[in-house]
């Protein structure tokens, strides 16, 4: 299936000019090169995942070690899987005209668009994704183990760090990575919140692009070279996450 | 008898080492004693996961407060029946502080007419892709298609429009159109219906399927006959859910069928989509009332579905 | 009923009128009072369903891990009453030892044993951590065993070796009570013997309760012997006695394989 798209990416590239082998940090009008949006994509992605880390990991925390199986915890569940219901382009619209202003209010940039705008959306996007794994995980780990070290005297958040996390750790990290998949190649949030800069963003409010964002907002207008420098883009990002993607899925496997 | 004192001697030595160091060890546990510390530590803690908890809900509650304070106003039969407005009309509009006219007929026709084809496209693919995993699960090639399709669960969905536009626009249509649409959105929905139905069928007792066997029913209507229907409502859910996601994806419809102002049922032609929408009106300063609105009833939409798809699945399990 | 009850001087730990329930009404343990003698070994026996696990882990306040259990009534260590210090120091004086071995996985046998003190956040010196793991490995017979793989994971000890090693890292403490629920039930008969005399050794230095639905276990090892039923302490007496001897028509019918 996807086989027969490759053959086509493939193409362009040896017409082109700098493509599969040589990525300039330039974007010039006839020279392409992708170097800006893999910078772009790995920084979002990776700001992120460190934003929606401790969001989380408490989150799962309180639904599948301090409140389990207690009413509570189903609805704090509920809300999260509501959160990936929630289509990207609406995630946008409210990161657009909500937080982009409170950026822009607090001085942090001038229009409130940047790299760190679209980090903040895209953390909130991939919560639910790397909350239900670590929810699976961690109620995973056996009750005798925590009994044990509660019957040592260990107070609760000794027994989380010392117990529940070195046992659920390769499930954890397997699954903060199938959410870092997700957030590499989120398009729509970020193309409304990034502000299209064909650059290597220079500080955390900068602008910039990723490797989706430029593909959705560059399409339009698009032919010849520059398509085919979208169209390589795109069989970039599919590689990446791809891989991201094996990796984290060869992780749960082994672990579970 | 010299084994007999000799062990003595061990025990007598072992005691009174033991009962040495019984006493240090007690002095040293006390002496060193922080548990109220740890317990409020420990207390702290639970504090900070409760309150980032709270903190990780509070977007979905802020976003559906946010889409209904803003969106309601602009729904009315309208807005279900007519297309969008042109920009001179919204411009008056909202100068003259009114609702704007027209609606968004053109999307919501346009996404049915998507989800329908892509439908029609993915659904049986998918469901002989999940009966054949279902089928063959040890075997080699078995896996090989199973790691196939959870990578294309992992690929991004403006991948997939790249793919179609290559694919279609390019190959088929010459030129944009709704076919290319759906078979964007039909590459979407394939892992999640591929991958549901293999678990449903899985989870179906393989009693019924010898039940079948036995009675000298063929192969195919054993399939047909006895196990979907006994796994409908598994089925139903993997479906909805598919659904339900691609309903809201914008990014491959950009690069597929492009919008179009009026309502179109030809596959071959340019068709609009609700999300596609959803861009135009943001990207013109005139429309911004009717990106809540619409926002709204894609959510809505979106929300029912996965409501019923759960309710269909607890009612199964 | 106080004829069927020992009575004991200077007890390690007293239990005065204990009663335990799941949700409001479901009794688990009713009205249980008995005095537990120090440096030997209690044994608690009954029938499945008859509360002695329920009343063994309100002796450590495990049940405080759960919302849904209720505890009404007193339990006193060496006079003080247990509700009155922190979880973190009672676990410390009373230690226990579950039915299936839970050595933490992710841990080397060397730092399993100290892991009461570890966990605890207690700073040791390299020296004293030394002899606390030497010393409770030799206490339980498994140093010889295993003095060549203090680091590596105790993955590959056998049922017995792993149950010793739990008992050994209780032992590191040092605690003046030990709990124990039905220690042997998922051991092999070699192994449970071995298990069985090391308890007798300890009982030198340490008070030992043992919950156990073996009843030979009890008359083999024990000093005292409990007899639950349904919730209820039936007859507690000097092993012998009791065994020889039963007060209670039920604990003979229990004794005499009638039931249970």
């Amino acid at each position: 299936m996807i086989k027969g798209a490759i053959p086509a990416f493939k193409e362009f590239g040896i017409f082109g000019f700098i493509f599969s082998t040589d990525w300039n940090p330039t974007e010039g009008k006839e020279s392409y090169g992708a170097m800006p949006f893999i910078a772009g994509t790995v920084i979002t992605s990776l700001l992120a995942l460190i934003i929606c880390f401790p969001l989380a990991f408490s989150t799962s925390l309180f639904i599948s070690e301090y409140y389990r199986k207690t009413r509570i915890a189903n609805i704090l569940s509920t809300l999260v899987d509501l959160l990936a219901g929630v289509p990207s382009i609406v995630y946008g619209l409210w990161g657009f005209y909500t937080i982009r202003p409170l950026i822009a209010e607090l001085g942090y940039s001038g229009q409130g668009y940047g790299i760190f705008t679209s980090a903040l959306i895209l953390a909130i996007m991939i919560i639910p994704y790397a909350t239900s794994i670590s929810n699976e995980i961690i109620s995973m780990v056996p009750t005798e183990l925590k009994e044990a070290a509660y019957s040592l005297g260990a107070t609760r958040m000794e027994v989380i760090f010392s117990v529940i996390l070195p046992s659920a750790r390769s499930g954890l990290v397997a699954g903060y990575i199938l959410a870092l998949g997700r957030a590499l190649g989120e398009t729509m949030a970020v193309t409304m919140l990034i502000g299209n800069a064909n650059v290597i963003p220079t500080g955390l409010f900068s602008p910039g692009n990723t490797m989706a964002s430029v593909i959705a907002n560059q399409f339009g207008e698009a032919d010849g070279l520059k398509l085919s420098s979208l169209i390589a883009i795109g069989l970039l990002l599919f590689a990446v996450t791809a891989i991201v993607n094996a990796i984290g899925k060869v992780i749960i496997r082994k672990y579970a | 008898m010299q084994s007999l004192q000799l062990s003595m001697q061990l025990a007598r030595s072992l005691f009174v080492n033991t009962h040495r160091s019984m006493k240090k060890r007690k002095a040293l546990i006390d002496e060193k004693d922080n548990s109220n510390w740890r317990e409020r530590k420990s207390k702290l803690f639970f504090g900070t996961v409760v309150v980032l908890s709270a903190l990780t809900i509070s977007p979905i509650l802020l976003i559906v407060y946010e889409l209904l304070a803003k969106g309601l106003k602009q729904i009315n039969f309208d807005f279900f029946l007519k297309v969008a407005p042109d920009t001179l009309q919204a411009m008056t509009a909202v100068r003259n502080g009114e609702i704007i006219p027209g609606g968004i007929a053109n999307g919501i026709t346009g996404t049915l007419l998507m989800v329908v084809v892509a439908s029609v496209i993915a659904i049986p693919i998918s469901l002989l892709i999940g009966i054949f995993l279902y089928e063959n699960q040890g075997k080699k090639y078995a896996s090989l298609i199973r790691s196939l399709t959870d990578i294309l669960q992992g690929v991004p969905s403006v991948v997939l429009g790249l793919i179609a536009y290559i694919w279609i626009v390019q190959g088929v249509t010459k030129g944009f159109s709704a076919l290319a649409g759906s078979v964007a959105l039909a590459i979407m929905m394939l892992p999640l219906i591929i991958r549901s139905t293999e678990e449903t069928m899985k989870m179906i007792p393989i009693s019924i399927k010898e039940a079948g066997a036995a009675l000298g029913v063929p192969y195919h209507k054993i399939i047909l006959k006895v196990m979907i229907p006994s796994g409908f409502s598994g089925l139903m859910t993997g479906i909805l859910l598919s659904i339900s996601r691609v309903l809201g994806e914008t990014a491959p419809l950009m690069l597929t069928t492009l919008g179009s102002t009026t309502v179109n049922f030809n596959i071959t032609k340019p068709t609009s989509a609700v999300p596609l929408q959803i861009w135009e009106f943001y990207n013109n300063p005139n429309m911004i009332d009717l990106v809540w609105s619409s926002s709204l009833f894609l959510m809505a939409f979106v929300l029912t579905l996965n409501i019923i798809a759960k309710r269909i699945s607890m009612k199964f399990s | 009923m106080n004829d069927k009850i020992l009575q004991i001087s200077n007890p390690v730990l007293s239990i005065i009128d204990l009663s335990i329930s799941y949700g409001e009404d479901k009794y688990a343990v009713k009205n249980v009072s008995a005095d537990v003698k120090r440096n030997a070994i209690t044994a608690i026996m009954g029938p499945s369903g008859c509360g002695k696990s329920t009343l063994l882990r309100a002796i450590n306040r495990m049940h405080e891990l759960y919302p849904n259990i209720h505890t009404k009534g007193e339990i006193k260590l060496n006079e003080e009453s247990i509700y009155d210090m922190s979880t973190t120091k009672l676990r410390r004086k009373i230690g226990m030892v579950f039915q299936r071995p839970n050595p933490f996985p992710t841990m080397s046998i060397y730092e399993n044993v100290i892991a009461g003190y570890s966990l605890n956040g207690s700073k040791l010196k390299k020296s004293e951590k030394d002899e606390i793991v030497e010393s409770s490995l030799t206490d339980v017979g498994l140093l010889d065993e295993v003095k060549d793989s203090l680091n590596k994971k105790g993955n590959f000890l056998s049922g017995g070796q792993q149950q010793r090693l739990c008992i050994a890292r209780t032992l590191a403490f040092k605690p003046d009570v030990i709990l124990m629920d039905e220690p042997t039930s998922a051991l092999d008969p070699l192994s449970t013997a071995k298990i069985e005399d090391l308890l007798v050794e300890l009982k030198a230095h340490y008070s030992i309760i043992l919950v156990t639905h073996n009843m030979s276990q009890a008359a083999r090892i024990s000093d005292n012997a409990m007899f639950m039923y349904l919730g209820e302490l039936v007859e507690y007496d000097k092993t012998k006695k009791m065994f020889t001897n039963p007060k209670d028509s039920r604990t003979e019918g229990y004794l005499t394989g009638k039931f249970g």
